[in-house]
């Protein structure tokens, strides 16, 4: 095991090369819905038990399944109503189980990218011919399902190894949402290829506000605005990424969809707001920035 | 799905329901009396809403069984204030315990649903088949000779089912079941003992969610649940009927300082023009 990763350079939150977006734009805005499937009764995993409860769980599970059925559709109906595209971190099961919900997407242009095949199937001491075939599996099964090549990565469950990184850049995978270190995307050194690291969020992501932070739907939509707020007034300075990670399990719910409505009217109503996708974020980073990035050395002012 | 016990559908695609007098919501509230014993095996784990201590745990004991001597009047006292029946899920320990309990339940007109045997006898994978076809049996038995009721409905101690229990509620002559949290609507399993409907009961907006899991204010609890009240009232004027489904612990709700909050939500929805105000069998029955 590492005593450190070294991921990436540090780089002080000051003075960094100015970035702004297409058209100019400040600050780059995306949505990641989390498509999530969990199994009824999913196989025994060494490292971490998928249900707190014996297979079974059917509180954890229909929990889930509420996103599949109900929510989802009225996050998204949230998300059309503000021109707002999802960059799906998907459970590619999902393809098989639920073409359905795919499809929707797909047809609103949504992106999609890789969260594993079943959030209840675990990385964790995977050796690297099983990873490759997650990866593999991934590229595959979206491909076939929607047309569309994934271009980032969400590990399942945010189930890791050490050479994820270096496995997914090599396919050609360009940006990580599994790291947490920055409001700006950064490229992430791995053995071959290009790979950013993507700003994601746990911090706003709901599942985090609502399970871990137990705060109420009202007090999550103002933690929306105020995240903005301060993202939006530092992108000044160098533009930033503000992502609002998503289960529609619990943002679908009826008394939670109004305050996430209410952050997205908000939000967009900014001006110089990219309100975007992830690959269309890596995309214009890898064409105007990555290489400013890659060679920039803070020094001491 | 990743199993057979129902297929998948988009609430948003489904026929519409209709409601008694055209209803825009059914108001649909639930009320566990449910008995915690002081000796629990935890097996395969604890309720939520069991003891805590080492034993003797009287503390965690008294203060459910206030819920039954006391929460439970108080809400009941709300409810008819505002004309309201409540599904009220019942352990058959309650009704051989308190049978004074369970008169004053069905003298008021409420509906009975089977709860189980006790909050220490949960149903679990893995648990032994002939078991729990026994506690079902024996819950149902207890409860249709002392409340009179048919008792067609279902709710497992703790939310907890094993593989088989929707099947062998089924062949029990249940048709309704509330334990799955997969839908804001009433829709039909398929099991070895026949048709079921799974009926919604809103564990995210339950008291206990918010009240003790999320540790938010009686405030907090009440905005909560009128912002999905109005949320699903405002959905059925464009995309048909919808249930508002609510469940009230009473030693949880019950309590001095948190009856006012059930009194404010009731007060409100009765205020609200198109609410019918059904119960489970109800329920079940406005699917086609």
């Amino acid at each position: 095991m590492m005593r450190d990763p070294e991921l990436y350079p540090y780089w002080p939150y000051k003075n960094r090369p100015k970035i702004r977006w297409e058209n100019g734009a400040k600050i780059a805005f995306w949505v990641a819905p989390n498509i999530e499937f969990y199994e009824l009764d999913p196989p025994k995993n060494p490292y971490r038990t998928p249900w707190g409860r014996p297979n079974p769980d059917i509180v954890g599970y229909s929990a889930r399944d509420y996103g599949n059925r109900v929510g989802h559709y009225r996050m998204m109906e949230a998300m059309d109503k503000y021109n707002v595209r999802g960059s799906v971190s998907l459970s590619v099961a999902m393809c098989q189980h639920h073409p359905e919900i795919i499809k929707a997407c797909n047809e609103r242009n949504w992106e999609f990218f890789s969260h594993g095949i079943y959030n209840t199937r675990y990385c964790y001491g995977m050796d690297e011919a099983q990873e490759r075939r997650i990866i593999e599996d991934a590229l595959h099964t979206v491909k076939e399902a929607t047309g569309q090549t994934i271009a980032g990565w969400l590990a399942p469950a945010l189930t890791h190894t050490e050479r994820t990184f270096d496995l997914i850049a090599e396919y050609g995978i360009r940006y990580t949402c599994d790291l947490f270190q920055d409001d700006q995307p950064q490229p992430i050194r791995v053995r071959q290829g290009k790979l950013i690291s993507m700003p994601y969020s746990l911090e706003v992501n709901d599942v985090i506000c609502y399970n871990s932070y137990l705060m109420s739907p009202r007090h999550y939509g103002d933690v929306l605005k105020r995240q903005f707020d301060q993202l939006y007034a530092e992108s000044e300075e160098s533009g930033t990424v503000m992502c609002i990670p998503l289960h529609a399990f619990l943002v679908g719910h009826p008394h939670r969809i109004k305050p996430f409505e209410e952050a997205l009217q908000y939000i967009t109503n900014h001006p110089d707001v990219w309100v975007t996708t992830a690959r269309e974020i890596a995309d214009y980073y890898a064409e105007h920035y990555y290489d400013t990035f890659a060679s920039w050395n803070p020094q001491p002012v | 799905m990743d199993h057979d016990l129902y297929a998948w559908s988009n609430l948003f695609e489904r026929p519409s329901l209709t409601l008694p007098n055209n209803a825009r919501v059914a108001v649909m509230l639930t009320i566990p009396l449910e008995f915690f014993p002081l000796n629990p095996s935890g097996k395969p784990f604890k309720a939520p809403g069991s003891m805590v201590t080492p034993y003797p745990d009287f503390r965690h004991y008294t203060t459910r069984d206030y819920g039954n001597r006391v929460g439970v009047f108080r809400l009941m006292k709300v409810l008819d204030s505002y004309g309201f029946k409540a599904n009220f899920a019942i352990n058959a320990a309650i009704a051989e315990k308190y049978p004074l309990l369970l008169e004053e339940v069905v003298k008021a007109g409420h509906e009975v649903v089977a709860h189980g045997k006790d909050m220490d006898a949960l149903h679990y994978g893995g648990m032994d088949h002939d078991l729990e076809k026994q506690y079902i049996a024996e819950s149902l038995e207890i409860l249709r000779s002392r409340s009179g009721q048919a008792v067609n409905g279902w709710l497992s101690p703790a939310f907890s089912e094993s593989f088989e229990t929707p099947h062998l509620v089924a062949a029990a002559g249940c048709t309704f079941i509330c334990d799955w949290a997969n839908d804001d609507l009433p829709y039909w399993m398929k099991t070895h003992g026949g048709k079921l409907v799974a009926l919604p009961l809103s564990q995210e907006i339950s008291d206990r969610r918010i009240l003790i899991d999320y540790h938010q204010t009686q405030e907090g609890f009440v905005t909560q649940v009128l912002d999905q009240f109005d949320a699903l009232y405002e959905e059925a004027g464009t995309h048909g009927a919808r249930v508002f489904s609510l469940m009230l612990t009473p030693y949880i709700s019950g309590l001095p300082f948190r009856i006012h909050a059930v009194e404010t939500i009731l007060k409100y929805i009765s205020s609200k023009n198109g609410c019918i105000n059904l119960t489970g069998t109800g329920i079940g029955h406005l699917l086609p």
